[in-house]
């Protein structure tokens, strides 16, 4: 059988196996270069160089959302999406990076640490915020984990429709939900077991690499087909030119209405059913500011920010982040404004009762671009999903690896090579649980629990740059404001039954704003009023003639010294 | 130089609360991308280039920890620490 005799179905299946042995491969090459040391599983024995920290920061901020989503999204509600949230990204990522990653950097080489939970522990003098913070990270996280996985499994079903019917029967012969999502999971827990972080890191410069071309050449194809972008653009000006801008008037109203009765008279001579315009809340789009604050209490973000050689190999991701996520975001997002109006041999690409946003970047492509295409489409999906996904399985091995097991057995009580068998076993144990619930809340509206693990995060961010760059801030002021912020973000939560409703706006604001605020106004307000922190923890944190790590290494950054002991 | 970069930065923080071209489609810029869009599109370079600058003038003095090279791993490295 040629490839030529293959039918788009089996094209993806091809194309999907072929970049899973590409990554299983990758896994395989980085293990020979893997020592079996804490400090070079869990963070490359921060060895990364600038290129591959970009690649794997950008892998793992950029999840399928940037595909998928922003085109859905723009197609739901226009141009808006972008500055809303990539725009905002680009300059608050950035940010974070160059105000909190440094500095995590720093204290993380200076005294050997891991995890976030460690560096609270020490920063706070307080063994018990590490148990605190332990359930809500992780609670945090497992949802965010959900999402690739029902994702993965999702997409492939979609991308695979008609591959073999003979084969599978109940899905049309498209490859089922279960076995898509199997396969990612086991593909992802292969190279992370492998190689760890140092594997997902190669990984993910590969899989950054292909959703970077993707959107840009799933463009131009599209654009070709509806005969050039001006071409394009003209149609939504025609059909939907709401979607080209923010604010809807009452002009654009009675022309939706008029617009709208004559396809409702005639369908086929109006061609396209006119969308419903959107009006963008200004509140809304500038309180969108806090959102990207959560990449600053990401664990597996933290992670990949102690992997670097050194302070300088930041330089390159702190200024390529906003430009990295403008090439990825803006093609799709222009995809998605063309699909609102898009015609071609008379007929719209996306038919008038088509209601999933999330499906009409792989129903453009598919009906306007090659087979190959489409099936590079699922691969920059998975891209997308599993360079995310991977580094949070690291990351919760990591966290109970060294914040519960290694702290509290006590350093001598494990070798390192003991220490990464289990976190291995843990991350093995998370990937079971994450596929069963997978399977089990396939049509829940987990995706909507997203924003919500977003707004958790950032709600922690407050804290954690008071621990930087405020000596006064005091452990009980950080319990207040991580309390304060759970009562709020529970209270908000509920409003929104559990994630099945939208989320919930007071006087305009978004949830996060007043989770935000209530984990600062209590933060500050408790610090000021309870006891300061010793000197000698000032001095460990705001000194900048720091004594290095084994002067101050207590007894979970000990056995990390032991890991790092390879390369030293 | 440092005052004026973080200055620069809160400013296009600002500025990208682009209200008043919040009812505007044109002009298309290259023909095809509403000015809204545009716009929000050269926040994102703008962004790339003052952080570049950021990282020029404002590089904290307290972060460049001395480099440990990264060895290749010794032959039986694998095994170190075990019992």
């Amino acid at each position: 059988m040629s490839l030529s005799n293959l039918n788009p179905g089996q094209t993806a299946v091809l194309v999907i196996v072929g970049y899973m042995l590409a990554l299983v491969l990758l896994g395989l090459l980085s293990q020979f270069v893997l020592r079996l040391t804490v400090a070079d599983y869990f963070v490359a024995s921060r060895g990364l160089g600038s290129i591959m920290l970009l690649m794997s920061l950008i892998g793992t901020t950029m999840t399928a959302f940037a595909l998928i989503g922003s085109s859905g999204e723009a197609w739901e509600s226009g141009i808006v999406v972008y500055g809303k949230m990539a725009s905002w990204s680009g300059i608050i990522h950035a940010a974070m990076y160059f105000l909190i990653g440094l500095k995590l950097w720093a204290f993380g080489k200076k005294y050997g640490y891991v995890t976030q939970i460690q560096f609270f522990r020490d920063r706070f003098e307080s063994d018990k915020l590490g148990l605190l913070l332990f359930p809500i990270l992780v609670g945090l996280l497992i949802p965010y984990v959900l999402l690739g996985v029902i994702s993965s499994g999702t997409a492939i079903q979609q991308v695979t429709a008609g591959a073999f019917p003979d084969f599978f029967k109940a899905t049309g012969g498209a490859v089922p939900y279960w076995l898509g999502a199997l396969v990612t999971c086991a593909v992802v827990l292969y190279y992370i077991s492998a190689g760890g972080v140092r594997g997902t890191a190669w990984v993910n410069a590969l899989q950054t690499v292909i959703f970077l071309v993707l959107g840009v050449a799933a463009c131009y194809t599209i654009s070709e087909k509806l005969g050039g972008p001006v071409k394009a653009t003209q149609m939504v000006i025609e059909h939907n030119p709401t979607r080209l801008k923010r604010d809807v008037t009452a002009d654009d109203l009675a022309q939706y209405e008029e617009k709208l009765a004559a396809y409702n008279a005639d369908p086929k001579a109006a061609v396209v059913k006119p969308r419903e315009p959107h009006r963008a809340s200004k509140v809304e789009f500038t309180t969108y500011l806090f959102i990207p604050l959560s990449v600053a209490m990401f664990p597996h973000l933290f992670q990949y920010w102690l992997t670097a050689r050194s302070a300088r190999k930041f330089r390159l991701s702190i200024i390529g982040q906003p430009l990295l996520i403008m090439v990825i975001w803006a093609p799709c997002v222009i995809i998605g404004i063309w699909a609102t109006s898009a015609i071609i041999n008379g007929q719209p690409v996306i038919p008038p009762e088509f209601s999933r946003p999330n499906g009409v970047l792989p129903l453009i492509v598919k009906k306007l671009a090659s087979p190959a295409l489409g099936a590079f489409l699922a691969a920059g999906i998975f891209a997308a999903v599993m360079s995310s996904m991977d580094a949070q399985f690291l990351a919760l091995g990591s966290m109970f690896t060294n914040d519960l097991v290694a702290h509290y057995a006590g350093k001598d009580r494990f070798t390192d090579k003991q220490l990464v068998l289990i976190g291995r076993v843990f991350i093995l144990l998370v990937v079971c649980v994450s596929y069963l619930l997978a399977l089990a809340w396939r049509e829940s509206r987990v995706f909507n629990l997203g924003v919500w693990c977003f707004s958790g995060f950032a709600s922690l961010f407050p804290a954690l740059f008071a621990a930087i760059y405020w000596r006064r801030v005091t452990k009980p002021g950080v319990y207040a404001s991580v309390l304060a912020a759970a009562a709020v973000w529970i209270w908000l939560f509920q409003e929104s039954q559990y994630g099945k409703s939208a989320e919930p706006l007071h006087y305009g604001l978004t949830p996060v704003t007043f989770i935000f605020a209530a984990a600062t106004i209590a933060l500050v307000l408790v610090s000021l009023i309870t006891r300061p922190p010793s000197r000698a923890t000032i001095e460990k944190f705001f000194d900048p003639r720091l004594p290095t790590l084994a002067a101050h290494a207590g007894p979970e950054q000990s056995v990390i010294v032991g890991g790092t002991g390879g390369g030293r | 130089m440092k005052k004026v970069v973080i200055a620069l930065l809160i400013l296009l923080a600002v500025l990208h609360q682009d209200f008043w071209l919040w009812n505007r489609i044109e002009p298309l810029v290259l023909g095809f991308i509403p000015i809204g869009l545009a716009y929000q599109i050269g926040v994102s370079i703008a962004a790339g280039i003052l952080w570049a600058l950021a990282v020029h003038y404002c590089w904290p003095a307290d972060v460049d920890v001395p480099d440990e090279p990264s060895t290749p791993p010794a032959p039986g490295a694998s095994h170190a620490r075990s019992h």
